[in-house]
């Protein structure tokens, strides 16, 4: 069978763009995370929508499981072939279509890289970014949009599904379809004011469709930028800073961290808040202003700003920041996964000392961290914790530790992010009823023969 | 108090007093260990250690005081983290090492400024193992200076100089050189070796390689750092450098007795708004006299200042640097 698949595959593709060998399936079967390898049968690298049109019709037609795939950076699992099938890997399709530098936005394809757009951008738009996640620079934007990814700008825009402006889709089934303004106009400016089919691909682990083309919106590219380190000490008080800092909305990120390494950093809880200007004048009206949100705290000598010459400041100031590449490689054999819970900023506290707890419990390497998303709507809080891939009982305490973690959260009154399947069966069980009918009642609409990554968001 | 002038405090540059009795007032009250305003106001600018006619020590028993009272400076957590990233790390180990030994205290970035003609045959040795710790005075941490001192002398020591054939120590920083010799003597710790400041030991180099000097003739301005307010003699030694490579010190309302803080400090207390006016004020004197170089010894200064006095045009360069361009390296 994997010959027929890989001799039809590669009639669509190219021969050289398709495999069924050993090396590619086992290369394909695992990402970084904890999860268990589970191996497809063959990979292929469409080129354009037409090919990944053809190549959804053949899945149909063979029963074949699809595995839409951007740069398998998701560390949970979700690009892993769990019921065998084809692994589409998207990164062929990596071109930028278009940037509306007047109406900020980008059209991109379906594999183009967070590294390449802002590469792009930088060399024919300098006064235009857009929101970079901390990971590596080859993770792609519709894999990070679709696991309703954040990043540097998320205080500023939320998280990068609420930057998504619209989307070219190819359904289960094979037709494509236009989500957002895109799908009436020329032009890829949002979501509103259509009924907002963007939904129905945004967080399903790529059980829905894959994405071919998605737009996302762009910000100012400052000439100024500065970042100040918040300091305190006890947990209790961190909903309320980050309420108050949220408040003054100058901040383009935030990012709160709390690890025992360095061991300087142990116990104290840290909040990077990026923020940036066209002027100096203006940079420093912003500084004063989130100054002056927390000054209450200051004053009582309980928190305070870190002192940072500018020489130290570059450091924090990069975009992706190193510090998680520097973590995940804490414990040499590159292993390093994360729960990320999204949750309201008031289980703070409650979130740090479960964390605590956990890594102490499991003796794991851990740092603790969170993103704010939004004017302090919400943050992803994550527990991440670094194994050596090459010592099984490591892999097995970091694997112990997450689930664990994931549960924690849950009770908490977080939802585990990019969930895991093992995480995606937590919340399963502790979601409405009718929320779950819902969802299996839209995969039966859209995907008849269950060919779109099966095994995710199923009991 | 027999004190006729109360320059500590009527001199200070960042608090102001109505008149002498009122300032005398606040220094009695310093004095007698009673709550005053100047302990919670100070900048922690070790000006009042040289405006004092009396060689007396009133920066150290304000901060003796601030500790006392449990009056923090900058917010506790602010205090504490950093009381531990400098904490010294037991890392150390013995490394043979001949004169001159430079010590770069905790400044491992500049070591490459210990290179050429000027510092031929140096050593340098550097880390949190050898920090001089005077830092503490702007966090009312006397109790830090105290403990840890003692402890960086031993270490310079015995995994140093005991071995090295030399008993001195030239001290790139005037951080360090204050430690052993004016917090030393203030705090009654022994120095067991001969602290040489670096514009001692430049000033004496240039003595040795004068037909190698090429004039900079250029015009600087100097950004004298709080440190050097500890042991004002060497401001003039600094001058005497500057004749001999050439570099014409221009007068500046904010230089000598007079200097202004650059401004690191005040951040760190969480005074940004004054931290900027002190910048601002520095740069708009340096630019107003028509310099090239604005030259700095203090590294901390350098990072603070930095960057914006190289962005209005100045060239920012350490002492060392400076004359070693004059000595075409």
């Amino acid at each position: 069978m994997t010959t027929d698949l890989t001799t039809r595959l590669g009639k669509i593709v190219g021969s050289r763009f398709v495999s069924g060998e050993a090396e590619e399936r086992y290369l394909y079967s695992m990402d970084p995370g904890t999860m268990p390898a589970a191996a497809p049968d063959a990979v292929v690298m469409p080129a354009n929508t037409d090919e990944v049109q053809l190549i959804v019709q053949l899945a149909n037609e063979l029963k074949v499981p699809i595995v839409p795939m951007g740069a398998g950076l998701v560390l949970s699992g979700l690009t892993r072939a769990l019921k065998g099938g084809i692994i589409v890997d998207m990164k062929r399709m990596n071109h930028i279509i278009e940037v509306n530098p007047i109406s900020r936005y980008a059209v991109v394809e379906g594999g183009a890289s967070q590294g390449m757009l802002k590469a792009y951008l930088k060399k024919h738009y300098p006064q235009l970014k857009h929101s970079m996640p901390d990971a590596p620079p080859i993770a792609t934007m519709a894999g990070n949009v679709c696991i309703h990814g954040s990043g540097h700008l998320s205080v500023l825009g939320g998280s990068h599904s609420d930057m998504l402006t619209g989307m070219e889709v190819v359904l289960p089934f094979g037709e494509v379809i236009k989500t957002g303004s895109c799908s009436v106009s020329g032009k890829w400016f949002g979501r509103s004011p259509l009924p907002d089919l963007s939904g129905l691909f945004v967080g399903w682990a790529g059980t829905t469709g894959i994405v071919t083309k998605l737009g996302i919106k762009l910000f100012p590219n400052y000439k100024h930028n500065d970042v100040l380190i918040f300091v305190a000490e006890d947990a209790d008080l961190m909903p309320e800073i980050i309420s108050q800092l949220t408040s003054t909305q100058v901040a383009e990120g935030m990012t709160p961290w709390m690890s025992p390494k360095p061991a300087w950093a142990k116990g104290f809880l840290h909040i990077n808040i990026a923020y940036g200007a066209h002027t100096k004048k203006e940079l420093t009206f912003k500084r004063n202003l989130l100054q002056a949100s927390v000054r209450e705290h200051i004053d009582r000598k309980i928190a305070g700003f870190l002192p940072l010459p500018p020489p130290q400041k570059g450091r924090f100031l990069q975009i992706p920041s190193p510090d998680l590449a520097r973590f995940a490689d804490l414990r040499k054999g590159g292993g390093f996964e994360y729960v990320g819970a999204m949750m309201a900023i008031e289980h703070f506290p409650e979130a740090y000392r479960t964390g605590l707890e956990i890594a102490e419990k499991f003796n794991v390497a851990y740092s603790l961290g969170a993103r704010i998303i939004g004017a302090g709507h919400c943050m992803m809080f994550f527990f991440a914790y670094a194994f050596n891939r090459a010592d099984a009982e490591d892999v097995k305490r970091a694997s112990d530790a997450l689930e664990a973690t994931n549960a924690a959260a849950l009770k908490i009154g977080g939802i585990p992010w990019k969930a895991e399947q093992p995480a995606q069966q937590q919340i399963i069980d502790k979601m409405d009823s009718g929320t779950f009918s819902l969802m299996n009642r839209i995969r039966s609409v859209l995907d008849p023969n269950q060919v779109m990554n099966p095994g995710n968001w199923e009991i | 108090m027999n004190c006729e002038t109360i320059d500590c405090l009527m001199k200070c540059q960042y608090l102001s007093f109505a008149d002498i009795a009122e300032a005398r007032e606040e220094k009695l009250k310093i004095n007698d260990g009673k709550d005053s305003r100047v302990l919670e106001q100070c900048l922690t600018c070790y000006a009042c250690q040289e405006y004092c006619p009396y060689d007396n020590n009133p920066f150290y028993l304000l901060v003796e005081r601030q500790e006392e009272k449990g009056i923090l400076p900058a917010p506790k957590p602010i205090i504490e983290e950093q009381l531990r990233m400098m904490a010294p790390k037991g890392r150390i180990t013995k490394q043979a090492v001949s004169g001159p030994v430079v010590d770069m205290c905790a400044f491992p970035m500049l070591t490459g400024c210990v290179r050429g003609k000027l510092f031929e045959g140096a050593s340098t040795i550097v880390g949190m193992d050898v920090f001089c710790n005077i830092m503490w005075l702007h966090f009312a941490k006397n109790s830090t200076i105290r403990q840890r001192v003692p402890q960086m002398i031993d270490n310079i020591m015995s995994f140093y100089l005991a071995d090295s054939g030399t008993n001195e120590l030239v001290c790139f920083h005037d951080e360090c050189y204050g430690t052993y010799t004016s917090v030393a003597d203030a705090y009654g710790v022994e120095v067991p070796f001969k602290p040489i400041h670096q514009f001692d030991y430049i000033n004496q180099r240039l003595n040795d390689l004068a037909d190698a000097v090429k004039p900079i003739n250029a015009k600087i301005v100097y950004q004298r750092p709080c440190s050097n307010r500890l042991v004002p003699r060497t401001d003039q030694v600094l001058d005497e450098i500057f004749e001999k490579i050439r570099a014409q010190r221009v007068p500046r309302k904010y230089d000598r007795e007079n200097a202004l803080c650059c401004g690191g400090v005040p951040r760190a207390h969480q005074r940004d708004e004054l931290a900027d006016e002190l910048v601002e004020k520095n740069i708009k004197d340096m630019l107003s006299v028509g310099a090239t170089y604005c030259v700095f010894n203090c590294p901390f200064c350098m990072a603070t200042l930095g960057q914006e006095v190289a962005e209005q045009g100045l060239m920012p360069i350490l002492v060392s640097d400076l004359v070693q361009i004059a000595l075409g390296e």
